[in-house]
């Protein structure tokens, strides 16, 4: 039996190591916590002032994003909907596609999923990453995403902020993002718990019956 | 209890449920001596209700003509959406990793052998069914991987070379595979039409015929038996009750055997499913949280993990020699699934199992396992020029283990005596 969990063990390593990913020595590494509310609202805050102008959140409802970060609807309603009237509604903007490709030279990509597609740490290191740049057509270029259409809309947040205070606000912002690409991430982690001691609980009985029926068995 | 009965005799005296019962259940006599390789048979069918189960669910919200959309809603709009989702889409790579081990233990034990061919060629046909499942259900998210994933596979398509044929030149060949490639996608480029078709095709078509695949293999395996770590036939030692003296009941002895079996399955797969769903960009790939976008090709197209050796083969040829390269790789990658068909034949080895097999079969073996883990690895990177070569090598003694090697690497080894009864116990 002793062989049987080692070998059960062992058949799980390979796919733990590719699974713990980790994170990429290239970019900085994203101060991520999706339990820490306050950084979230302050990233929601963020995120609707600086990004929403240009940047949907297509897949994120309104109301949703409320519930999850502790923010009452009429709050909500008041102070980051711009764009409809229903909590219900998903976080879009009212930016045209086709002029904002004919502005940017690309239209700006809906960012729901952008945690995921990219990485928090990504994600982190472009926001900071804005550097000036006289050849760009906005004066400014970026470290991660060389020649990016994207003007540096936070330069003057940066001005306003010493380095850590703009780091910070930039990584509530990337923080936001990461819950917004998947906000069930907490809750799919919290169940998770649940499950397994259930599934080991029932590994107890399932055992010795089988121990019980094989005794006999030679 | 007495209406019960009643009920049984009255069922039974129109359909063999009883009988059923006894020959595939309390009277199916398995060896005694099942180790660990064994549990991934009964966890295949795990997997297969999962993925039946869950993919059902899913069908009741998903909606083939706005793909990306109606993914995002059941991860978030839909209730326990997300659970359901993530147990379909790592259930896919969970179905392929517990097959694979299956197949290995077929390797190990020989239980492809005589009297088993059918039931390897029944479970070839479920592991060729399931590749079209996978590839057919990666497309429907109809995220950007989906797209050039499904871009490149198609494509292949128009790589067959026609043109052996005689009277069919370049021309002819190029008009064919064009025609070919237009009928699969169902449109003259990837669209919603592909992805209607591809639906279909997921949902229905090939489940039912994994289903009755699943069906026949159990059925040809129960005419003839298990096969067992020792490779031993239990049938030839029965007692006077005709009982195999080394069989023991499928239930209640190996039902009570395979359910800790499951459960420490479901204990892994929970793990996955809560705490590494994406698998690090192995079972779900990053550029598919970006819809279809046929103007953006990600840095490098790769496929799912399973399909990793394969593509790999199909990377490999670098010979435009009578046919184009392309087609070579065609070649190689239906020739590798293809050969495996043709394994029970292929494998003239005097003895079953590894156990009593001499060296020669052991380490052949062994660099078959690490050959297949490499080639896959190989098959989800960028294949730049030493990755290519190693593919190159990979793919070359792939080959040579089912041409040359067990046909004829029986002779140059010495095997152990096969005992007459199984050894060991539980």
């Amino acid at each position: 039996m002793k062989k049987f969990f080692a070998a059960i063990l062992f058949s799980c390593l390979p796919v733990l190591a590719v699974a713990a990913g980790g994170h990429d020595a290239e970019y900085e590494k994203a101060p991520v916590n999706l339990q820490d509310k306050v950084s979230l609202q302050n990233g929601a805050k963020l995120f609707v002032n600086y990004c929403m102008g240009c940047h949907s959140l297509e897949y994120l409802r309104y109301g949703r994003m409320g519930e999850d970060l502790g923010i009452p609807d009429e709050l909500v309603l008041k102070y980051m909907n711009f764009t409809s009237d229903k909590i219900g509604d998903r976080m879009q903007n009212a930016m045209d596609k086709d002029d904002a490709k004919k502005w940017f030279g690309t239209a700006p990509p809906d960012l729901t999923l952008e945690a995921r597609l990219q990485s928090p740490d990504w994600l982190y290191s472009y926001l900071i990453g804005f550097y000036e740049d006289e050849s760009r057509p906005f004066g400014y270029n970026n470290k991660v995403f060389p020649n990016v259409g994207m003007p540096h809309v936070m330069a003057g947040m940066q001005e306003a902020l010493d380095e850590e205070e703009f780091k910070a606000a930039m990584g509530d912002i990337t923080n936001f993002l990461t819950y917004a690409a998947e906000p069930i991430a907490p809750t799919r982690e919290r169940i998770g718990v649940y499950v397994l001691v259930f599934l080991a609980i029932l590994l107890v009985p399932a055992y010795l019956l089988k121990k019980e029926y094989w005794k006999d068995v030679h | 209890m007495r209406v019960v009965n009643g009920l049984i005799d009255w069922v039974d005296a129109r359909l063999p449920v009883v009988n059923t019962y006894k020959k595939h259940m309390s009277e199916y006599y398995a060896p005694k001596n099942f180790n660990f390789w064994y549990y991934f048979g009964v966890l295949s069918m795990v997997v297969l209700v999962n993925q039946l189960l869950t993919g059902i669910w899913l069908t009741m919200f998903f909606s083939p003509s706005q793909g990306f959309e109606s993914v995002e809603y059941i991860m978030r709009d839909v209730q326990w959406g997300w659970l359901i989702r993530y147990m379909h889409a790592v259930g896919a790579s969970a179905f392929f990793a517990v097959v694979y081990i299956h197949m290995f233990r077929g390797l190990l034990y020989g239980s492809y052998k005589p009297p088993r061919e059918l039931v390897w060629i029944f479970g070839m046909l479920i592991y060729v069914a399931l590749m079209a499942e996978g590839f057919l259900g990666y497309v429907l998210p109809w995220g950007n991987m989906s797209y050039w994933g499904a871009q490149v596979i198609i494509s292949l398509a128009g790589a067959i070379p026609f043109d052996v044929i005689p009277f069919i030149d370049a021309n002819d060949a190029k008009e064919i595979g064009e025609a070919l490639t237009t009928w699969v996608r169902g449109d003259y480029l990837l669209s919603t039409a592909t992805v209607n078709k591809f639906f279909a095709l997921h949902v229905v078509a090939i489940p039912l015929v994994l289903v009755a695949l699943v069906f026949l293999h159990i059925l040809a395996l129960h005419e003839v038996g298990s096969n067992n770590p020792d490779g031993v036939e239990i049938k030839k030692n029965k007692d006077e009750n005709g009982i195999p003296k080394d069989g023991i009941p499928f239930h209640p002895y190996y039902t009570v055997k395979d359910l800790p079996g499951v459960i420490i399955f479901m204990m892994v797969f929970a793990v996955v499913i809560f705490y590494f769903p994406t698998g690090g960009g192995y079972l779900i790939e990053k550029p598919n949280f970006a819809p279809a976008d046929p103007l953006k090709t990600p840095d490098h197209i790769a496929p799912v993990w399973y399909y990793g050796p394969y593509y790999a083969m199909l990377r490999a040829t670098t010979i435009d020699w009578f046919i184009s390269s392309k087609a070579w790789g065609l070649i190689a990658m239906g020739g590798a699934i293809a050969i495996l068909f043709l394994l029970p034949w292929l494998d003239r080895h005097p003895v079953k199992s590894i156990r009593y097999k001499g060296l020669v079969s052991k380490i052949t073996l062994a660099l078959f396992v690490v050959d297949f883990l490499i080639l896959g690895y190989l098959g989800t990177q960028p294949a730049t020029g030493l990755a290519k070569t190693v593919a190159q090598i990979g793919t070359v003694y792939y080959f040579l283990f089912f041409i040359v090697i067990l046909p004829f690497g029986h002779r140059f080894e010495k095997s152990k005596p096969v005992p007459e009864r199984v050894t060991g116990g539980h």
